[in-house]
């Protein structure tokens, strides 16, 4: 690899343009489309038709620009790690710091956009699901900003795990609801959400936090997160003069990877591969490496890669990480897979934890534990390429909300992170207990919850 | 021909309503939830949706979710649907298969059709499949002759209504409520709207209509308007309160003489 390896494309992608893929009915190839109830084709098609008409609309796009550069802080910048590198076989490294977004994440390129949708289809909730919290965070953020209220679903092991989050989403006005079916993480909290949303579409938009489900949400998800790859491409030109040898991000859902991926999929000779959160290892079953160790199927509204069993079954994910541990995966990054454009990797708890320290001690830098399995996967593939390679990390978020895991995975101090029989978050006033005046059961789709009485606008939370 | 048109249609003749009764497979066992099925039937249902346990019902409501996540758990899987569904055949019942689409995908779509055929199916209804998808299961389902039932709601279309009545073969689904299944203190005039604009479309098709139904007297009120009653959360509560598959024919029963009370469209 050799700097002459990539001719200079100084051209910048234009994020307005129609894009290859998918086709008018939402599809990637096989994967994609629509495999949910007839009850919400006609709100994905409003959403489709207001989101097709908005990406289009220069009021939009101005609007989307200011709230980017002045409320997110975008760009986010590039930072070049070269003693985090000296663990990666000495290839450059380069992180683009959507950690340094505001609420900590990629999610909020995302959800400022849908938010902007939603006012425009006239409606004045918003639902979402999260598992690291980072999305129902960014939801609530977005909601607080534009005055919409705002319910978000999150697996109870997720508001244990990542009780700092809840938290957050309390302090900006957002009702927080634990989902205590199936495996109580995010596979159930989008369940849940779907529930929500099929009983209160006349009044409620359902704003979702990654790349799956039914179209349009992987394409306009995408959209919204190319941000992040159009500027890190000519970032890296205008610096280097170059493009990377290899780009490289977490795969949950997929958002943060499509987000990078995109601007440079058209760019052959750039390699992208997604990590994937291996778990234990994926030869234990305990994992969440879809397309590692998935086959296609049905999940959640799209035909895709996913962790099912002989009768079709959705298998419960396992990572240490939240914002990772989900059995599905979009449809966009099965079709990468399958054209052979992108690569999946695993990288084990273990692998991610290790990156994760790293990180810490050589650039001062805490990741979040999603991005960690990225950066593992840095010190993988530079062993991997040796000196001359340049890598592209997307670093999606900051570990804040990570400290406890982290501390109880490195024994520091007498704390471990919160689990499943843990009462001392709920304590501490911020675990999976509602606060008073809160709702703490889930909405109350069972009973006569008609259309007439769908939960409206501001009274969400009041209602039960 | 269809199986399940024809059932619809003998119980027009006869100046009633059908009674559709949902129980899944596997709740509380398979060997039981067989039992309630035939109980169903002896109670007076007409037709019996076969339920297939599912990981992750996204238009279930909590009844029914608590009863398919126990058969998820025991691994219940097709073949004991299938077994399922030769037991309701035999107690005189016509039995469709309710199933999301993952478990049907991943056990194979042709081969399937194929087996359910064999086992004295009718067809099958598909909550989350909509006709746009389903090309497979179209190719299948003529191939062997079975019935597909697809949904219709209240937020459909005009378009879409013609389009997914076009797809039908048995009846149409008419859900009649936004949200999840459940039963409900109250039908709503949603139902009967839905299920007008959607005779406007159906032609013979039959209008079969579902979520909220619990008692004699909804299903009395549901049959006023509709070709068939569809209960399924009141029979799954029956089990879920351990009063079985005697419990199960108690409830036909009433619901039996609901269909049977009110003065139905000829
Ligand atoms: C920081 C961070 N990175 C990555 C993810 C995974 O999501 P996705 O794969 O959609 O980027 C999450 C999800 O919560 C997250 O919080």
């Amino acid at each position: 690899m050799t700097l002459s390896a990539h001719a200079p494309a100084p051209d910048v992608p234009d994020a307005t343009a129609p894009a290859q893929w998918p086709d008018a009915t939402g599809h990637f190839g096989v994967y994609g489309g629509r495999f949910v109830p007839e009850a919400l084709i006609a709100a994905l098609d409003e959403l489709t038709a207001a989101y097709e008409a908005m990406r289009v609309d220069p009021e939009f796009v101005q609007e989307f620009a200011r709230l980017q550069r002045d409320y997110t802080g975008r760009p986010s910048p590039v930072t070049e790690v070269p003693k985090f590198a000296e663990h990666c076989g000495g290839a450059r490294v380069l992180l683009k710091r959507e950690d340094l977004n505001h609420t900590g994440s990629h999610k909020i390129n995302n959800v400022l956009g849908q938010a902007l949708l939603t006012k425009r289809i006239g409606k004045q909730r918003v639902i979402a699901e999260t598992g690291a919290g980072q999305h129902g965070v960014a939801t609530a953020t977005a909601a607080a900003l534009m005055g919409l209220s705002c319910t978000v679903y999150m697996g109870e092991e997720d508001t244990r795990r990542q009780a700092l989050n809840v938290a957050r989403m309390r302090l900006l006005g957002a009702e927080v609801i634990p989902v205590t079916t199936g495996s109580r993480t995010l596979k159930d909290a989008i369940n849940e959400a779907f529930r929500d949303w099929v009983t209160n579409v006349e009044t409620t938009n359902y704003v979702f936090g990654t790349v799956a489900g039914p179209h349009p949400f992987p394409a306009m998800v995408r959209d919204f997160q190319r941000v992040i790859g159009d500027e890190a491409r000519a970032q890296l030109l205008e610096r280097e003069g170059r493009l990377p040898d290899v780009v490289l991000a977490c795969v949950g859902g997929g958002s943060n990877a499509i987000g990078i991926f995109t601007a440079f999929v058209p760019d052959g000779g750039v390699r992208l591969i997604g990590l994937e959160a291996g778990g234990d290892g994926v030869e234990t079953g305990r994992h969440a490496a879809t397309i590692t160790g998935g086959d296609p199927g049905v999940l959640h509204g799209a035909r895709s890669y996913l962790l099912q069993d002989v009768n079709g079954q959705t298998i419960e994910s396992h990572s240490i990480s939240a914002g990772l541990d989900y059995p599905g995966v979009g449809p966009e990054h099965s079709f990468l897979h399958d054209i052979g454009r992108a690569e999946y990797r695993p990288v084990t708890d273990a692998q991610a934890m290790e990156a994760f320290a790293l990180l810490c001690r050589t650039e001062g830098i805490i990741p979040a534990i999603e991005s960690a399995h990225a950066l593992a996967g840095a010190m993988q593939v530079g062993q991997e390429l040796g000196p001359d390679a340049v890598l592209l990390v997307n670093l999606s978020g900051r570990g804040d909300k990570d400290v406890e895991t982290a501390s109880a995975w490195f024994g520091l101090g007498d704390r471990t992170a919160p689990t499943d029989g843990d009462e001392r978050a709920v304590e501490a006033g911020r675990g999976a207990e509602p606060g008073p005046g809160l709702d703490e059961d889930q909405h109350a789709t069972e009973g006569a919850v008609t259309n007439d009485e769908a939960v409206a606008g501001q009274d969400a939370g009041e209602q039960q | 021909m269809s199986a399940l048109q024809d059932r619809i249609v003998a119980a027009r003749a006869e100046g009633r309503a059908a009674l559709v009764a949902y129980l899944p497979v596997g709740y509380p066992d398979v060997d039981t939830s067989i039992a309630a099925m035939v109980a169903a039937v002896e109670g007076g249902a007409d037709v019996v949706e076969v339920g297939v346990p599912y990981s992750d019902p996204g238009m279930d409501g909590p009844v029914i979710q608590e009863a398919v996540d126990v058969a998820v758990r025991a691994g219940v899987g097709l073949p004991d649907v299938l077994r399922a569904v030769s037991a309701v055949a035999e107690a005189g019942a016509v039995p469709v298969v309710m199933s999301y689409w993952n478990p049907i995908e991943r056990y194979g779509v042709d081969r399937f059709a194929e087996d359910l055929a064999a086992a004295g199916g009718a067809g099958m209804i598909t909550p989350d499949l909509i006709p746009d998808e389903a090309g497979a299961w179209l190719a299948a389902s003529d191939r062997t002759g079975l019935d597909r039932v697809f949904l219709v709601a209240p937020s459909s279309t005009d378009a879409r209504l013609a389009s997914t009545v076009a797809a039908c073969r048995g009846f149409v689904y008419a859900a009649s409520t936004m949200g999840v299944t459940g039963t409900r203190a109250t039908v709503g005039d949603a139902a009967e709207r839905l299920v007008a604009r959607t005779r406007a479309v159906a032609g013979d098709l039959p209008v079969c209509v579902g979520l909220g139904v619990s008692d004699g007297d909804q299903a009395a009120e549901v049959a006023g308007f509709a070709d068939g009653v569809i209960v399924g959360s009141a029979y799954v509560r029956t089990l879920l309160e351990d009063r079985g598959p005697d419990g199960v024919r108690v409830l036909s029963r009433e619901l039996a003489e609901g269909v049977r009370r009110a003065k139905v469209r000829t």
